[in-house]
């Protein structure tokens, strides 16, 4: 069971307060899929995604990517209950999407280093360890169902 | 395998980097020790608190050997041999331990450069740096 001192759930509360989800999210995703070529196996069904720049205009992208980060909220309104709240989540990501569950940890990078860009210094050391913290109780949830 | 695009790209972003070394390195070792902080335990003989002396000097050596490697990439094992003998035999630092700074150092370009850090360019220096860490593990195996 992870512990959250109160600096630790107010940093999280304003970090995800001060995302913008409909840039945020298609960015991220859009990263993931650049960075680690790789995990376009799990988008067949999405269209071009040959270059960069057809990543990045690429609507289903965008849109997933809003999607994705959208799920996030639950975690940042269930502080205490991370690995109950993405259970089923978790299951489909296992047995109907056969998704490699180290693919989470790539994804949560890549959203870290899109809110770098985009809160600057603000991002702060202390900020960073206190949200990747917070990703990594997420990505704990959301590989804990599969068997 | 980076595309002559790529390799241009690497070599500007780290020539840029060279004036503001001592930042960007010490910054990016800071955020490795907070995010990790199993990663002190090779830096138990320093002082690795805030802008301290050896952070900086530490962060400045690390920003300067990325842009040297980056101006030879089909080089860089020779380039970087006796660093690579170094962290092998001497530090025996856990291989593991570079993705956690590589990460950082992404961070720390990201807040540097804000959107001029751009997805292609996220993932030209991702690349380089899987590259530079490679060799610097590899007299381990």
């Amino acid at each position: 069971m992870v512990e959250w001192s109160d600096s630790e759930r107010k940093t999280i509360a304003s970090v995800w307060g001060k995302i913008k989800v409909d840039k945020i999210g298609p960015q991220t995703l859009a990263r993931v899929l650049i960075v680690y070529p790789w995990t376009q196996r799990y988008f067949g069904s999405f269209g071009n995604l040959s270059s960069a720049s057809a990543v990045l205009a690429n609507l289903k992208v965008a849109n997933h990517g809003k999607t994705v980060l959208n799920a996030l909220d639950k975690a940042v309104k269930n502080l205490d209950g991370i690995k109950a709240t993405y259970s089923e989540l978790s299951q489909l990501h296992c047995n109907t999407l056969n998704v490699d569950p180290d693919n989470f940890r790539l994804l949560a990078d890549c959203l870290t280093i899109v809110v770098a860009t985009s809160f600057r210094s603000e991002f702060n050391p202390a900020v960073q360890a206190t949200w990747q913290k917070f990703l990594s109780v997420v990505v704990a949830a959301l590989s804990s169902r599969y068997h | 395998m980076l595309s002559n695009t790529e390799k241009e790209l690497i070599v500007q972003i780290w020539d840029k980097m060279i004036p503001v070394a001592e930042d960007i390195g010490s910054e990016a070792l800071l955020r490795m020790f907070t995010t990790f902080p199993k990663t002190k335990t090779y830096f138990s003989h320093l002082d690795i608190s805030p802008r301290s002396e050896h952070l900086r000097c530490h962060g400045k050596k690390i920003v300067q050997a990325l842009a040297e490697g980056a101006r030879n990439i089909s080089t860089l094992t020779t380039t970087l041999a006796p660093l690579s003998r170094f962290h092998a035999y001497q530090l025996r630092i856990h291989p593991t331990n570079f993705k956690l700074l590589n990460h950082c150092i992404l961070v720390t370009l990201a807040c540097y450069m804000g959107e001029n850090f751009t997805p292609v360019a996220h993932a030209a220096i991702d690349k380089y740096l899987s590259a530079f860490s490679a060799v610097l593990a590899e007299k381990f195996r």
